[in-house]
């Protein structure tokens, strides 16, 4: 297969050949319409990333503080639903007649929008802090264990029955054995999981009133202020790239090879 | 007898347990006699007297001062559960935080206000940056903006927020548990009076009035609120039926407008200056301002659960007289220039000034070429009338919203504190009638609000 040597820098040229494509393509709409052109949405980031952490009280926060409160809950969402889905993963791959009985009920609840569960979660909860938190949750929770359980299920008879000879204690056998023996499948799971949250995070925030990203483009919104809100597209989609470059990167470390 | 807890006759019995059975309410009862033999004098504080004056003059309301029944009552059910019945009837809690002369500092000064970005609740987020609530003790008071009115209601119901800004309508619903668990709420005052409109897409600017409108599409910011009866009381009195010849969808405010700009929608019944911004954007023109159906109707009030009254009597006065004050300061045409330059910023409504001045001045393009100058476009009038409370309710009935038999007076006196609104405008000089029940004429029709049904029943257009 015919691959891009790494030395071969001609793809950066192409990107941004497609890059004042869309920038020219979007100019020229924005001449016939209402929409905001790139200058005046360039200006407008301009005026936000001049003063990032400016706080004007409890409803006007710099888009640098803003950003910080949604990875604050992307991370403390991420971090608690990772968790959950890898040990309820690790129990369903090694309980077959376990997985096969929860399994519909999981494909049902994965399959609902985190969104969705939001009105119910604000009324048994009610608080809209720890609602925004849940929503992150449910939305990192289904595709790490889906991904740990069908990983685990799957782990080569050999390591288990290796780790059974040499009579390792359940704990020792899933960390020694199991975890890393299904890494890669649990790190496929955990990165759908990192982008799923992300995508959650900002209606999630938009409809509960809670700071953040969200809470700006709603705010803004309010005012129909369209420059600013393709603005906060934009910042939400490259912040969304690096936080999965940043996991990639994390991932390599992890990767092995039989 | 004596019918007045405060009067100051010397043989009043305003003081004694209104929940003791054994005791006379009535100056020249046998009974009181006997009682007052039995019983060694007791000391009361000034505070717990007042306390009491007011228990008693509740319980005399409700009895209607005919103490044989009240003494029946009691002796069947004890005084402490009718204190439970009757504080669950009236905001006796409320009441009696208000009839103590002196208050002690606020229990919580840093109070957290929800607030929804528009004009309605101007007062409400004025008087943080221009200092009412720090004028009044509550130094660190909030306002926090809402996403929506069911978010507010449930900042509100979950106690996220001490108070907040909401539809007139919002708090009878809540008592009521219409659209949501029954969840007692008070409200102690209204924010403003006009100030909504109609407005239509522009390509509907032949349309003279409801029989034009069959087929259209129209929005309201919430079920529960002066935009939604406004819309269908309107509609049915031109003939058209809201449910059957009209869609009437719930959306918020600022998707309204893009929708009007889209022409997803013919028009809205919406509060400013979401009217005033679709003439900005040049997607519509102001129809008709709703001062023009119901010269002077409610709009948004300020409320809150029950309970707070209760826990933080100090700041609930505290706040109440913050309120009064900030919603008589925008009455003021000269203040209202400042005042737009004060809840204009992204902080709070986040809408270009000269929007906002148009719509609080009264000083504005109607969308159709012509430059109105009606400074009664929205005006700001605190008192929570009961006969309002009693219209509200006499169409959530008519529409279906309420179903069974409703007890109009006791929720609109339980939730309207028009008493105690009535007293804090009276202490600033201005004169308000004893009587809380006021006739309305709405579209030329009269409301009477002692016979809400009379009136439900007179309408052909209705669920009932």
């Amino acid at each position: 297969m015919a691959t891009a040597s790494p030395k071969d820098n001609r793809w950066m040229l192409l990107s941004l050949f497609f890059l004042l494509l869309f920038l020219g393509f979007w100019a020229l709409i924005s001449l016939n319409t209402k929409i905001p052109s790139p200058l005046s949405v360039a200006k407008v980031a301009g005026e936000f990333l001049a003063h990032p952490f400016y706080d004007n009280g409890p409803n006007d926060k710099g888009i640098g503080i803003l950003t910080g409160y949604s990875l604050l809950r992307l991370s403390a969402g991420f971090t608690v639903g990772a968790l959950l889905g890898i040990f309820w993963g690790v129990v369903l791959g090694l309980n077959p007649m376990l997985f096969k009985a929860l399994n519909p009920f999981i494909q049902i609840l994965r399959a609902i929008s985190p969104i969705a569960w939001m009105p119910l979660l604000l009324y048994s909860v009610r608080d809209s802090g720890v609602t925004a938190l849940l929503v992150v949750i449910m939305a990192s929770l289904w595709p790490t264990l889906a991904n740990t359980a069908f990983g685990v299920a799957h782990i080569k008879k050999d390591y288990i029955n290796v780790a059974n000879i040499l009579q390792l204690n359940p704990i020792a056998k899933v960390m020694k054995v199991v975890l890393p023996a299904a890494g890669p499948a649990i790190v496929a799971g955990l990165k759908i999981s990192m982008g799923a949250a992300w995508v959650a995070i900002v209606p999630a925030e938009a409809l509960l009133g809670s700071l953040g990203l969200g809470y700006f483009v709603w705010n803004e919104w309010n005012n129909l202020s369209l420059p600013s809100v393709i603005f906060a597209i934009l910042l939400i989609g490259i912040v969304g790239v690096v936080i999965d470059l940043l996991f990639s990167k994390l991932a390599g470390k992890l990767a092995y090879t039989d | 007898m004596c019918t007045s807890p405060f009067c100051t006759c010397p043989n009043t019995k305003a003081f004694d347990d209104p929940f003791d059975p054994e005791v006379s309410l009535t100056h020249t009862g046998v009974g009181a006699e006997k009682a007052d033999e039995a019983r060694p004098v007791q000391a009361f504080s000034r505070e717990a007297a007042v306390s009491r004056a007011v228990e008693s003059a509740v319980v005399q309301a409700v009895f209607g001062g005919c103490d044989h029944s009240r003494r029946a009552f009691l002796q069947r059910v004890g005084g402490a559960a009718a204190l439970g019945i009757i504080g669950s009837i009236f905001p006796l809690d409320a009441i009696k935080a208000l009839a103590q002369e002196k208050s002690g500092p606020p229990e919580k000064k840093d109070l957290k206000i929800g607030f929804i970005p528009i004009t309605c609740g101007t007062p409400i987020i004025m008087a943080e940056p221009m200092g009412f609530y720090a004028k009044h003790g509550l130094a660190g008071t909030q306002v926090t903006k809402a996403a929506g009115w069911a978010m507010i209601r449930d900042w509100a119901v979950a106690k996220q927020v001490d108070c907040a800004h909401m539809l007139s309508p919002m708090p009878l619903a809540l008592t009521l548990g219409a659209g949501a668990e029954a969840t007692p709420f008070i409200m102690p005052a209204i924010e403003n009076i006009n100030g909504q409109a109609i407005t239509l897409h522009k390509d509907h600017k032949n349309v003279k009035g409801p029989q034009d409108m069959k087929g259209f599409t129209f929005c309201v910011p919430f079920d529960y609120s002066m935009h939604n009866m406004l819309l269908r009381y309107y509609l049915a009195e031109g003939g058209v039926d809201p449910d059957r010849d009209v869609k009437i969808r719930v959306v918020p405010p600022p998707e309204m407008v893009a929708n009007l700009k889209a022409k997803n929608i013919d028009g809205y019944l919406a509060p400013d200056p979401f009217n005033q911004r679709a003439v900005y954007e040049e997607a519509g023109f102001i129809f008709k301002l709703s001062k023009e159906l119901w010269p002077g109707h409610p709009c948004c009030g300020f409320a809150m659960p029950a309970e707070f009254a209760k826990t933080m009597p100090n700041s609930f006065k505290a706040v109440f007289n913050a309120i009064v004050d900030a919603t008589l300061y925008c009455s003021e045409a000269k203040n209202r220039k400042d005042i737009a330059a004060a809840v204009s910023p992204r902080n709070y409504l986040n809408q270009p000034l000269e929007v906002v001045e148009q719509v609080l001045l009264g000083q504005y393009p109607d969308g159709l070429g012509n430059n109105v100058n009606d400074p009664e476009r929205i005006d700001f009038n605190p008192m929570p009338w009961q006969s309002m409370a009693v219209w509200i309710l006499s169409q959530m009935k008519r529409w279906g919203y309420l179903k069974g038999e409703v007890n109009y007076k006791i929720v609109a006196e339980q939730v309207y504190l028009a008493a105690g609104c009535a007293d804090l405008l009276r202490a600033r000089g201005k004169s308000v009638p004893d009587n809380y029940y006021q006739k309305y004429k709405i579209m030329g029709k009269e409301f009477d609000p002692a016979d809400p049904e009379g009136y439900i029943a007179s309408f052909a257009i209705k669920r009932t």
